[in-house]
Formats: structure tokens, sequence, C-alpha cells
């Protein structure tokens, strides 16, 4: 390795040269900073500045850069060295920015932008350009759980890729629920009439696929690894089970539709003549077989009348039934409805419904029922009675707000009872305690040989979904994609470009993992978590905490990292109580040593210290926007980037304190249900540990206010500097900090 | 950002807004290069000018940072702002593409240091805030805005002002004489991620939007509610700055209406729901919203949301397509309609109507050079008559942003799968 040589470079442009003595910070990172080269430059982000920069790489042996000028957000393109470790000193956006250009704030200001050199180059020194991993695996072939019109489209995209795939259904053929549908909705213009399902085509394609190799009534026994290097076990029917490469996985595992039997105050159950959507598309199916006309369950009889009951255990906020629209029921029973007047205008079609849900062209297609003659009724159905001549359907007529509306004589009912994900193992089920039988527990769909859980973790009412609005593939399980009905409710189009979508976040994740780069949020990242085992007490805290389960035990419960499951947020890190798990260019000591690079006045200077913890996401982007707005805050605090909450070391704080720091602020993302977190769990793990400061701050002999945990977003452009403003006169009201001098 | 020669390997991405950065940050992900091509002078489209989300009430400009980062960290995507395509010529796998630039007149050298906003004193209409307010004609776009580099509005060039802005800058970023000119992108696929616009308010005849103030759109309304808006995040309305506390939304705005837009534009209604949060978030004491309605289309798991917002005394639902707005003498808007839900007919003033416009796609109206399948509606069609063209969000579909997204990166790989053919054939 070669030997490491530190430069600091400071820029003079955009003010710094006028408010700050620059010639002074070029000392203090000569003297405190003992890095051998220190440089100014009037606009250090210019052709020539840059060049400077790497001219000394070239030919002086610069291997660690500190570049003392912009915020990190700012000049990206300029000073951009994949190659060498690189700091930046924030002077502008963190210190001339946010301070009024006067006299009597030229001094604290100044200490701000030395407490800044400083620090940059005590982070720099303690890091190393990440070099990656490239050993993690390299299976190019995707995994694709389910048969359906998703799966079957993830392989046959993938397969169009270039990609080898393996897809595992769980029956006898492929298709799903959409092949036992009659017709699907049209998704081309002119929207007016059902359309073919396409799924003998997909069908086809797939086993015509040379590239896709099909396991029939198989399911996944074991999932083992990690992104790159799966290794599943498929168990057939024979009982014989096959081993597979794998390099990234599609969960595809669809739906099964709501239980009518759960209704039976809408009939569900009681006759034969009431039947799910699924059911009426099996009568559809047998009339298209015979003569066209689709007959009446318990005497074959011709229907004459229908009457299609929307949201049939949707919507229900008692908790009784799915608390969810299914989205696509609208449409299906207006497909549904065109079956019979398609063929028979004289048939009776009533869809009787709250909100009617036909997004986009749905509108169209919409209109052709009306055009077609099927009756549309806005009502709320309280129940349906069968009985010899038909069904009763009762219902309250919302448009005639009469209560004690009926149809009788019907001669078919259809529920419109919608779609229940087929999500396998709630991982993070709390186990329901006493009280009534036990639940039987949903078989897992991946077996992860995971240490947090055999399945993809769920969000809410079962689903799989990302709950990020900017980032739909983002499951807790890097190289895991969830598609179609099982992420969230849906219909045919829609899951085909879902699948589609999932295709690729696969393929990428896979090339990730050969190239040993990490996955969204800090895509690209070559830096992953390495451990000094030596030093690890098996304390699992690591392992439990770790939002994408990438860390597993061994036999001696020591914790197994996993990189290319890894999304480098340093949950671990930092809630690794013996500090021995870091990241090349992030870790304790790359924090560490900036707390302890800031020069703490004595208690009599006035110039309080406190130290902001700010994830890098959210936080310090808010930091930076208030700056560009020339928000003023107090000189006293010193800002540090980090990767997130979750990433925050107690030693940081601890040492911080001790060091005699007057305070410590903490910002991190919205944790909860509502969370912000861009790491899902890491802000609220932070948070969690940070609760149990106060103990610490008690054996100190410290106030509780001397540590401060902030919830911060992005356009808090006003209100972080009010806080910090605020925190800083409530420091100085509780008076400087013991350690002073210590 | 290094510089690339764009071969028929590279995948252009016209569009830069959430869509298109999603199309192009997948592709390039995936080792792929792009070219991405945006109109005006940031990236990050309609989604940045949001307030908050549904239905997490979280803001867009979060994720924004995140996929901004990306790109900084990407090299294989090179973006051109400012820039439109204006032709198109080839087929699959060998496009070659005509895009416009126009001149910024601030080159790479900018530091976003802000002097020359400070020379310069013209104002101008600031459409990222819907033209509400104005800007200085040297402007930074947005806080958020990237490339953070300003911009100069083609206003002033040519006047004093131009060379003020000029003298001010002390790194030679200030370039007067930049012209505007047409390069051509090689190109193996296309992926169209123009975006959508708010349907004309002022075509609904009946609503009075452009005669009376006080009635707006609803992305107009985000900018209020927006602290970096031009209220500062206060519900002024815009007649008398008064405050508003009774706030009208009118959904379907030009929606499933064969007058106006045939389609149901899809987000609306959550949209609206999430404005009434807006409202009581400003007025918790005594903001009142009332939401006129066909259907609400709250769709699949997003009901909770709805739920919620009935639960909600301050929210109340009228089933009804209102027929007019008139103003009384205090500049209220009269809302005047039938509610159908047992037929009561309904004269009331609000403070403040807010439109739920629908969507239009982009491409209406704009020539997208090639043939291109299109739906009634205007969105682009997935057909193989487009070749190696594919429309991805809101310029295929009336959709959200989730579904924007998946919309998106399905379009990358779509992409991808040409250029990998290409790559075969060349190997």
């Amino acid at each position: 390795m070669a030997e490491t040589k530190v430069a600091a470079y400071i820029c003079k442009g955009c003010g710094l040269g006028e408010r700050l003595d620059t010639d002074a910070l070029v000392k203090i990172a000569q003297k405190d900073g003992k890095v051998p080269m220190a440089k100014t430059h009037d606009f250090l982000c210019s052709a020539d500045g840059v060049a400077m920069i790497r001219n000394d790489v070239a030919n002086e042996g610069v291997t660690h850069i500190m570049i003392g000028a912009c915020s990190r957000r700012a000049k990206t393109e300029a000073f951009h060295f994949p190659e060498n470790a690189v700091a930046r000193a924030n002077l502008r956006e963190g210190v001339v920015w946010i301070r009024p250009d006067t006299e009597e704030a030229r001094e604290t200001t100044q200490d701000m932008a030395e407490d800044y050199i400083r620090m940059g180059c005590a982070e720099v020194k303690a890091m190393a350009a990440p070099g990656g991993n490239p050993n993690t695996g390299s299976s190019k072939t995707l995994l694709v759980v389910g048969g359906g019109v998703t799966g079957m489209t993830t392989a046959i995209e993938a397969s169009k890729t270039g990609y080898p795939v393996v897809l595992v259904e769980k029956t006898g053929a492929l298709g799903g629920m959409a092949g036992q549908l009659w017709k699907r909705m049209p998704v081309h213009e002119p929207f007016k009439s059902p359309a073919d399902t396409g799924v003998a085509d997909l069908a086809a394609q797939v086993m015509g696929d040379s590239n896709i190799k099909v396991y029939l009534n198989a399911t996944i026994a074991k999932t083992d690894g990690a992104p790159g290097r799966f290794v599943v076990q498929i168990a057939t029917e024979s009982g014989a089970t096959h081993t597979e490469d794998i390099g990234a996985i599609v969960q595809a595992s669809g739906f099964t539709t709501y239980d009518m039997n759960k209704l039976p105050e809408l009939g569900g159950g009681k006759s034969p003549n009431v039947v799910d959507q699924l059911g009426l598309e099996a009568l559809a199916k047998a009339a298209a077989a015979g003569d066209g006309v689709i007959r009446r369950p318990s005497d074959n009889q011709p229907v004459k009348s229908v009457v299609f009951v929307q949201c049939a255990g949707q919507r229900d906020p008692s908790g009784t039934h799915l608390a969810y629209c299914s989205g696509f029921c609208c449409n299906a029973s207006i497909k549904q409805a065109m079956y019979f007047k398609d063929a028979n205008p004289s048939v009776d079609t009533t869809i009787i419904y709250t909100d009617l849900r036909t997004p986009g062209n749905g509108e169209d297609f919409y209109r052709s029922a009306q055009e077609k003659g099927v009756i549309f009724t806005k009502g709320k159905v309280s129940g349906v009675q069968p009985g010899s001549n038909g069904s009763t359907v009762s219902f309250h007529d919302l448009i005639l707000d009469d209560a004690n509306a009926t149809i009788a004589d019907v001669d078919l009912v259809v529920l419109a009872t919608g779609q229940v994900p087929n999500s396998g193992v709630d991982i993070f089920a709390v186990p329901k305690e006493g009280e009534g039988e036990p639940e039987v527990k949903p078989i897992s769909i991946l077996n992860l040989n995971y240490r947090q859980g055999t399945d993809v973790p769920q969000l809410k009412q079962g689903f799989t979904d990302s709950h990020f609005i900017c980032f739909p593939y983002e499951t807790r399980r890097t190289g895991i994609y969830t598609a179609g009905p099982v992420r969230r409710p849906m219909d045919i189009a829609q899951a085909r470009e879902d699948a589609t979508g999932a295709a690729l976040k696969a393929i990428q994740a896979l090339e990730n993992a050969e190239l040993g780069r990490a996955a969204h949020p800090r895509s690209g990242d070559l830096s992953f978590p390495k451990v000094r085992l030596e030093g690890c007490t098996q304390c699992k805290r690591c392992t439990v905490e770790c939002p994408f389960g990438a860390i597993d035990e061994d036999e001696k419960r020591f914790p197994v990292f996993n990189e290319s499951r890894c999304r480098r947020c340093g949950t671990c890190m930092g809630a690794c109580p013996v500090r021995v798990i870091s990241f090349e260019n992030y870790s304790v000591n790359t924090v560490g040593a900036q707390v302890k690079a800031v020069d703490i006045p004595d208690e009599f200077s006035e110039k309080p210290r406190i130290l902001i913890l700010a994830c890098e996401n959210d936080a310090y982007p808010a930091l930076d926007m208030a700056a560009m707005n020339r928000n003023e805050y107090s000189a006293f605090v010193r800002v540090i980037p980090i990767r997130c909450l979750g990433s925050v070391n107690t030693i940081w704080v601890t040492d911080a304190l001790n060091a005699g720091y007057d305070g410590v602020m903490m910002m991190g993302c919205k944790s909860g249900d509502e969370y912000q977190c861009h790491f899902v769990k890491g802000s609220e793990l932070g948070r969690v540990r940070m609760s149990k400061i106060d103990d610490t701050l008690k054996t100190l002999n410290l106030e509780t206010e001397r540590v401060r945990d902030l919830e911060v977003a992005i356009t808090d452009i006003e209100r972080v500097p009010e806080m910090i403003n605020k925190y800083v006169e409530e420091l100085v009201a509780i008076g400087p900090s013991p350690f002073k001098g210590f | 950002m290094t510089e690339h020669v764009a071969t028929n390997e590279t995948i252009l991405v016209v569009g830069g807004g959430i869509s298109g950065m999603t199309a192009a940050l997948e592709a390039a992900e995936t080792g792929k290069n792009v070219v991405l091509v945006e109109k005006n002078p940031a990236l990050g489209g309609r989604t940045s000018q949001l307030y908050r989300y549904f239905p997490k009430l979280c803001h867009p400009t979060c994720g924004l940072e995140i996929n901004q980062r990306r790109l900084k960290n990407n090299p294989r995507i090179r973006v051109l702002t400012l820039a439109e395509v204006t032709g198109i010529e080839g087929g699959t796998g060998n496009y070659t593409v005509s895009v416009r630039v126009k001149p910024r007149y601030v080159n790479e050298n900018c530091t976003a240091c802000g002097e020359c906003a400070k020379a310069v004193s013209t104002e101008v209409a600031d459409p990222f805030n819907y033209n509400l307010g104005t800007h200085k004609a040297a402007y930074l776009p947005s806080s958020m805005a990237y490339p953070q580099r300003y911009v100069l509005d083609p206003a002033i060039i040519g006047t004093p002002e131009a060379d003020a802005a000029k003298a001010a800058c002390k790194y030679g970023a200030i370039e007067l004489d930049m012209q505007e000119e047409t390069l051509q992108v090689k190109a193996g696929a296309v992926i169209w991620a123009t975006g959508w616009q708010p349907y004309d308010a002022a075509k609904i005849q009946p609503y009075g939007y452009g005669r009376f103030k006080n009635v707006i759109t609803s992305v107009e309304f985000e900018r209020l509610a927006d602290p970096h808006g031009p209220t500062g995040g206060k519900l002024l309305r815009p007649s008398d700055g008064k405050e508003a506390k009774n706030v009208a939304f009118i959904q379907c705005a030009g929606s499933r209406d064969e007058n106006h837009l045939r389609h149901c534009s899809r987000i609306c209604c959550m949209a609206s729901l999430k404005q009434t949060h807006y409202v009581r978030e400003k007025y918790p004491e005594d903001g009142k919203s009332t939401i006129y309605y066909i259907d609400i289309r709250a769709i699949d798991r997003f009901e909770d949301f709805y739920q919620k917002v009935q639960a909600d005394p301050s929210v109340s639902f009228i089933k009804s397509k209102v027929a007019r707005i008139s103003e009384d003498e205090q500049g209220n808007p009269v809302c005047w309609g039938v509610n159908t839900e047992g037929y009561k007919r309904y004269t009331t003033p609000h403070d403040l109507v807010v439109l739920a416009v629908g969507m239009e796609p982009s491409v209406k109206g704009v020539n997208i050079p090639g043939h291109i399948v299109a739906d009634s509606s205007g969105f682009i069609e997935a057909d193989p008559a487009n070749g190696a063209v594919f429309g991805a969000g809101c310029a295929s579909n009336a959709l959200d942003v989730n579904r924007a997204v998946q919309s998106a990166t399905a379009a990358a790989l779509r992409a991808i799968q040409v250029v990998n053919k290409v790559a075969k054939a060349e190997a």
C-alpha cells in the first residue's frame, strides 16, 4: 500500500478569502492538522485549482485530500477524486454564509473555520479510499418465485435483457390468478370491450425460452447467501430437491381472493348463486366453452339479472374485513357486466358502488359500460338474501337517500371481494397472547436462512410494499424485490409494469454484487463494514439491529457480514458497544477524530461548543440550504454529517461531553410508522439507543439537556437555524460544561 | 461528470423530472451510458414544486436529494439542461436525436455564490412558483437546483443589467455571447419522460379561473402552502391577501369530461385530500375544507388516508359536480350546484376555491418527432410501432409518483434490452 500523504487545499473564493484569514487556516492545517502540504487557491473549483490538486496527486504522492471550500454537496464534479480519500471542510455553507459579516462576528467566525479545518484534517487521516470487495459473488441468474402474470413477465423481460432465469411455481401450471380469467380489461385504445388476457401467450413464451428454467409443483425449501451468491434449494413434488446458484430474486407470489364465506350477510357461502369475481370468471369460461350464455349455478338457467356488489369485505374501517381498496375490482365488475351485455343486451346488470374507481383510461371503459346499458347505482349494500326465485339485494341508495332500497329476483350476485397478498411469514409479527384459537402460521415463501427471519418484511396489511414514495422497489432485503399484487393490490397491466421494473432492480442488484457496490440509497458506494472479530463480544446487537438483515451469526454467535446485502447505513457500527465495526471511509474514528479535533475554549471564554451530528440525507442538506438563504445561526456549533442517525455510536457523544462540549444535538429523519429514514429503521434505532444516554449523563453528573435528539426534515430551512439558536441559548442559561479544561 | 461520446449503446432520456431521473439513474446504475435532457434550467420536474407528498405527507425534496446524490456520483450520466429534443432520425438501436440547447449565459465556472443576482434588479416571472411571484433575472431556480448553477433570463441580455451581472462575477462564469445550439446525439433507445402539465383551467369557463382571482389551481395551492413559496407558506388568497380559511376543492376540474380530458387523472382526489391537511396545518382552530367530488378515488392502499380525512370534522364532502362559480361583493368565490346525495341545492361562498386540475400529458400538442402511438388522451402507448422509443411516467399514463417511478424503472429495462442487443451485435 502506498504511503499516506495528506494535503489540505483552502479556497479563497466565494468570499472565503475576504471573510476569513486563510493564511491562518493554512497554519492551522499544518500545525494542528499536521498535514505536510497546505495550500490556498483563489478559485479552487476552477480548472486551474483542480489541476493543482491533480498535479499534487500525480507528482507529489498526495493520497488524502482535504478540501476547505464549500459543502460536500456542492461542486461535486470538480472535486471528484474517486481514487483518493477526500474530506470536505465546509467553510462556505457551514461558516461564512451562516454568519453575519460584521466586525464583532469576525473572531467567532474564524474560530469556526479553524475548527472545520482541524476536523477535516483529522477526518481525512482516519479515512482510506474504499476499494470495494469484488469477491462477493457473480451469479447472473434471476430466481423468480411465482408463475403468474407477474412472475412470467419478470422472467421474460430478464431473459430478453440477457440474463438466465429460474422460475418456480407452486402449482402444476403457469398462469396464476390471471389464468383463471376469461378476459381482462383492455389496455389499448379504444378501451371499450374486454380483451384477451394474454396469459396463454406469456406461458408459451416462457416455456419456449431456453434461457428460462421452469420448476412446476415446486417451492423454495431454503435460500442461503446474498445477492450474487444465493444458493436456493427448490423442493419439487417428487420429493427431490434441486439446488440453484442465484444472483437476485424477484418474489411474485401474488394474491388470493378474500374469502367470501366471511361475508354471510352478503350471501357469501349461502347460495351457489352468490359468487365472487373469480367465480363469475369460471361461469364465463364455461359459457364460452358452450353456447356463450352465462348460467345460474343453482339450476343452469340463463342469467337474466345480475348485481355486482363493490367493496365486498373491503374498505372496512372496523377491522373485521380488509381495510384497503383493491383498486382493480371496479374495472373487473365493469368488464364482467359487459360479459352479459355483449352477449345479450337484455340482461339486467347493476353495479352497486360507493366510489367508482376507474383511473386513467378506465374512464373510457366505464363510459362504454354506460353506453352498453350497465346500471351504476351509488349505494351501500347491507344484505343479500338468497331465495328460491333469486336473491334480494338490500342497500342504502345514496342518491335517493333511501335506506331501504332493494332489488329483488336477482339471478346472480357477484361479490367484488378483493386481493389478499401471499406474502409469507410476517417476521416481525408480535405473537398475540391468550385469547382465541391459535392463528395458522402462514407458510414461508422464500425460507430465507437469515438471522432476522424467513421472509421479506411486510408493511401494512401484509403487503411487502416499500414505504417510500420515490423508491417503490426498496424492500428491506437487498437483492430481493417483490412485484405484483404481493406488493400492493393491482391489476394485470400494473403487474406487468411492476414485474418489468422489478426485473431491472434484480439485474442491477446482481451486477452491483459482482462489483462490490452498494445498492440504493448509497448507490455505488464501495465501502463496506469491516469487523475486528477479535474484539467482538458476541452481543448480537449488530445482527439484531441491521435494518436489512445483512448480518447472520455463526455457530459461536460471531457476526457474519454479508456485504452484498449491506446498504452501508452504519447502523451496525452505531450499535456496536465495543466499536469493532467500521467502514474504510466512515468509522468510529473518522467521526471521533473530528469530535476530538475541535478546540474547546475554557469556561471563562463565553464560547460554548455544541456538537451537531446531522444526517447527511436530510438535516445536512437543510443546513446547506439555510446557508444558501443566508439564514444565520450560532458560531458555537460544529456540524459533522453522518450517514444515518442509526450509525451514531454513543462513544461520540460521551467523548464530546468528556472533552468539554456543552451540548450535543442529533438531527435525524422522522421515525415511527410514517418514517422518512432512508434506511427504514436507522433513525428509530438511533433514537432508541440515544434514549438511554440519560443514564450516562447522570453518571457524568451532567444535565440531561446536554444531549438533544431532533427530528429534521430537508425542508426545515428556516426551522433548523432557529432550533440551533434556541438550543444555544438554553445551554448558555445552564452554564458551561464542568468538563472543560480537563 | 466526464463527457462521454454518445453511441448507439447510449440511452437518451427526455425529461428530468422524477420519472426521467429515475429512468436515467436506474439505467446508469445498471452500467449503461445515459444522456438526460431537461428543458428547464434544473432537474426535479413537477414533483419538486410540491410541498408534500400523499400519503406520508413527506417532502419531495427528500427523495430528490437522494436522486441528485446518485447523479453526482455517477459518471455515466450526462445532463443537458435548457435542452429540448427537436428531431429523431433513425430506428431501433440507431437513433440520431437533435437536441436544441438554449443559452444559460452562465458556464460551469459558476460557484452559485449569488453575486450576479445582487447586481441585478430586474424581476421576472417565476415559473417554479407558477408565476405567483417573481425572481431576479439572474437566479438559481431553487435551493435544491441541480445543476447548482445560476441562470440569466434572456430578458436582460443586451441590457446594462447583464453587463452588471457579468461584472459582479469574479469567476468568469457569465458568458453573454452564449448562443443557442443544436446537438446531434446518438442513442440506441429513447425514454420519453416529459411528464404532464396541469390542464388549462381557463378552458373550464363556468369556474371563472382567470376571471376570479380567488379561484386557483391545485398546483398553485402547493406553492402557497410551501414555506419556500411566494407567500412563505401562508395560505393567503390572491385578491386581497386575506387568510384563506374556508377552502373549497373542486374535483375533476377538466378530468372525466369529454369536453376537456376524457380520462381520470388519478392523482387529484388524493392531492385534494392531502391539501385539506395544509388547511388544518395552517389553521388548526378554524380551518375548513369542502371537497366537491363525483367519486373519491383513493385507490388501493390509500384508502386509510381517505378514512382519516373523512373522520376529520373540519372537512366536508359533497357529492356534486359544481355547476358554476360566481363571485360575491367581498371577492369570495361562490359555488353553485346540487348535492346529488339527496338532491339538495347549494350556493356556498368560500374564501378560496382550489380546482383539482387534471393531468394532461406534456406530449399532447407537442410534436414528438417521429411517429408515436398514443391513446386518445395523448398518453404514449406501449406499441411495437414506437420502435425503441418508450414512454415513462406521466407521459405514458395518469400516474402518481410511486407508479411513475415504477413505470420509469420498467422503461429503463426496455431501453437496456435494446442497447444490450446493439452491444451484442457489435461484439
